[in-house]
């Protein structure tokens, strides 16, 4: 009974100093939105108008029919026109184009020729999404029909499920999540608690009947309300903006979203029991932050990363946390489709949350 | 454990590394009393009063803290000790009355009179008038008032404060002083540290520390009759030239220059001190006044922290 009334007066003076504190306040509810408009806005994977240059060394009727159909497909945007290839290589070096489009003299017989390629594309290989430009290069419907072939059905038919239109946010928005609690929670929590050290409140409140527990937990329970409120915020701008789906269940949603801020919140105050400063807080949570969006599968596609580097990713929470939430906003799927990562989530918390209690003594020495 | 006493400390010792800050300590400190820690910075004073409140663990030893064994039962203690901190501790972002009640919070205040008693600690320390100020903007001395209204909030037994006057003007320390004579003399025992010796004379009982060794312990009083050396004062016209010639007397244990005036230290075993600088001036024709005077605080804590060869001269 007296532990709770102590336990709800860190919380209500936590909550009043967090009131106080503009700044902190605008960066709970401006960071999210931020990098969603961010995210969702300027990172854009979709490959459409890449500066192109074309050296037309055939011009003839039907390399200009060419040129013209290119054009349209609006996957390339023509600036230059050159009159030879080795124009072309000149202002790929330059960094002017991304994409050389080079006609031989001879297209018009090449193009009626199956062994011999009628026109070659060079593409800026320096480009991180070259992968992306090739494929949309190969995939131009060009209509310039000569000696009219019926185009062979494909052997493989791929179907892009959950996202038939490729949109960018839809894939962004569900790491993003992940990124954003990270960030926040691991911070603030990590600084709350050194910030009292620095500033001496720590030596006054040791000396009281207040426990390291119900000092910690007071200072973490309004941060897992705060971290719910930015998930709303970021459920909210994704659907207003983007028209990022939650297909399953919203609460599914929130009792992930609350096992992985709680992680976090762990990893925070861990962190605030190890370092003696606010700044050296600060340090610590952006060495942790990088693995996390470089490892977790929100930017590069875990599968296709290192075996090793697949381990680590596997280590960090926000991995497990794009998981969720890529399956329950986008396919549909429950928690319990995903037993793995809940336990994952789960077993971090409690380890660090205990380390950190163990860390954390009332005493100073 | 002896009721008349609310602190009893035995071999208390601290080192951190290879530093021993507190070495063997033994303490009593009688209740409702005044009992000042006096010695310059680094003589283990924050230290010795860490170790009694259980922030420290002692490397051997312990103490009895008002029935509580301590570094053991040091969570029991938590709720009849207040303490203030060297460093204003409270927070400068709330204002004044919801630190009060922050405080009143988390030592379980009984409810129905948690207002009452902000208030009225409000109206004794002065600080109606900052009620709704924030803490962090108030002067030293009002910040000092403030952290000691928080720590008497829950009527403690016994009040730690560590050297709580260094950052505050003389009437606020006045003022300061005037509060804890008030609490003495309504029970509490008051265990404070000091390096100014105008506070450490206004203690019921004083301990005198260097280099984590207790040199002397007694009233103010018995302290300045027990020094064991005969205090001398000079008055000359040309102190520098005086002082050359009295340092350069063997048994003397110490010479300061105050002003115009030079005290000097003489153990008493030498016998007719007076006479030995009288003569000592006459000789290089020093026109001098020369009497003997009564030993101050600070001629104690000279000869208490001075090394044992100059002592015994």
């Amino acid at each position: 009974m007296k532990s709770l009334s102590r336990l709800m007066a860190v919380m209500r003076k936590e909550v009043r100093q967090l009131r106080r504190d503009r700044l902190t306040f605008a960066m709970i509810f401006g960071m999210p939105l931020m990098q969603i408009l961010l995210f969702g806005y300027a990172i854009n994977m979709d490959v459409r108008n890449l500066t192109t240059a074309v050296a037309d060394e055939s011009n003839t009727h039907l390399s200009r029919e060419f040129i013209a159909s290119l054009e349209q497909t609006q996957v390339t945007n023509i600036r230059y026109r050159v009159n030879t290839a080795a124009e072309l290589e000149e202002l790929m070096r330059g960094g002017d184009i991304s994409v050389g489009v080079a006609i031989p003299k001879d297209f018009d017989r090449r193009v009626i020729d199956d062994n011999r390629a009628a026109v070659h594309i060079l593409v800026d290989g320096s480009d991180p999404t070259t992968g992306s430009i090739v494929d949309a290069l190969r995939n131009m419907p060009l209509a310039f029909d000569t000696t009219p072939k019926q185009k062979k059905r494909d052997q493989i038919e791929v179907r892009p499920y959950y996202n038939p239109e490729r949109r960018t946010p839809i894939n962004v928005i569900p790491g993003l999540m992940g990124v954003i609690l990270t960030m926040t929670m691991m911070l603030f929590t990590a600084v709350a608690i050194v910030r009292e050290r620095e500033r001496g409140n720590l030596e006054l409140l040791i000396n009281t009947p207040v426990s390291s527990a119900e000092l910690m937990i007071g200072k973490v329970v309004p941060y897992i309300a705060i971290g719910l409120v930015q998930l709303a915020l970021i459920v909210w701008a994704g659907d207003l903006l983007f028209d990022v789906p939650v297909r399953g269940s919203i609460i599914d949603l929130y009792i992930a979203a609350s096992l992985f801020i709680a992680a976090n919140l762990g990893l925070g105050l861990f962190i605030s029991t190890a370092v003696k400063t606010q700044f050296q807080a600060m340090q610590m949570t952006f060495f942790l932050l990088l693995p996390s969006i470089l490892l977790s599968g929100f930017v590069f596609p875990f599968d296709g990363m290192p075996i090793v580097a697949q381990y680590l990713g596997e280590a960090i929470p926000i991995t497990h946390f794009i998981r969720l939430t890529r399956g329950i906003m986008l396919r549909d799927a429950g928690l319990g489709d995903m037993p793995g990562a809940i336990i994952y989530l789960g077993t971090f918390t409690l380890v660090v949350i205990t380390a950190a209690a163990l860390r954390f003594s009332k005493r100073l020495d | 454990m002896n009721e008349k006493l609310a602190i009893r400390a035995r071999g208390l010792t601290k080192d951190f590394g290879d530093l021993r800050a507190v070495d063997q300590l033994d303490l009593d400190v009688p209740r409702a009393s005044i009992y000042g820690f006096l010695g310059p910075n680094g003589s283990g004073k924050s230290t010795t009063i860490r170790l009694l409140c259980g922030l420290l663990t002692p490397t051997a030893g312990g103490a009895n803290v008002l029935g509580v064994e301590v570094p053991k039962d040091s969570r029991l203690l938590k709720p009849n000790i207040g303490y203030m901190t060297q460093k204003f501790s409270l927070f400068g972002d709330m204002t004044v009355v919801e630190n009060l009640q922050f405080i009143s919070e988390i030592y379980s205040y009984p409810k129905s009179q948690r207002t009452a008693r902000v208030n009225e600690l409000l109206e004794k320390y002065d600080l109606t008038q900052q009620r709704d100020q924030f803490a962090g903007t108030m002067s030293g001395g009002q910040k000092q008032r403030l952290a000691l209204a928080c720590a008497v909030l829950h009527k403690p037994e016994l009040l730690l404060l560590d050297e709580p006057t260094s950052a505050v003007d003389p009437q606020s320390r006045r003022d300061f002083w005037a509060n804890l004579f008030r609490l003495a003399e309504a029970g509490t025992t008051i265990l404070i540290s000091t390096h100014y010796m105008d506070e450490a004379e206004r203690c019921h009982r004083l301990a005198i520390l260097d280099h984590g060794v207790k040199v002397a312990d007694g009233t103010p009083r018995d302290l300045q009759n027990n020094t064991g050396m005969t205090i001398i004062e000079v008055l000359a016209n040309d102190p520098y030239r005086a002082q050359a010639i009295i340092d350069d007397i063997p048994v003397v244990a110490s010479v300061t220059q105050l002003g115009i005036r030079l005290r000097i230290l003489i153990p008493d075993a030498v016998g007719d001190a007076l006479n030995l600088v009288t003569d000592a001036l006459a000789s290089k024709n020093v026109q001098a006044e020369v009497h003997t005077a009564d030993a101050t605080l600070e001629d104690v804590f000279v000869a208490m922290t001075m090394k044992p060869e100059q002592r015994a001269a």
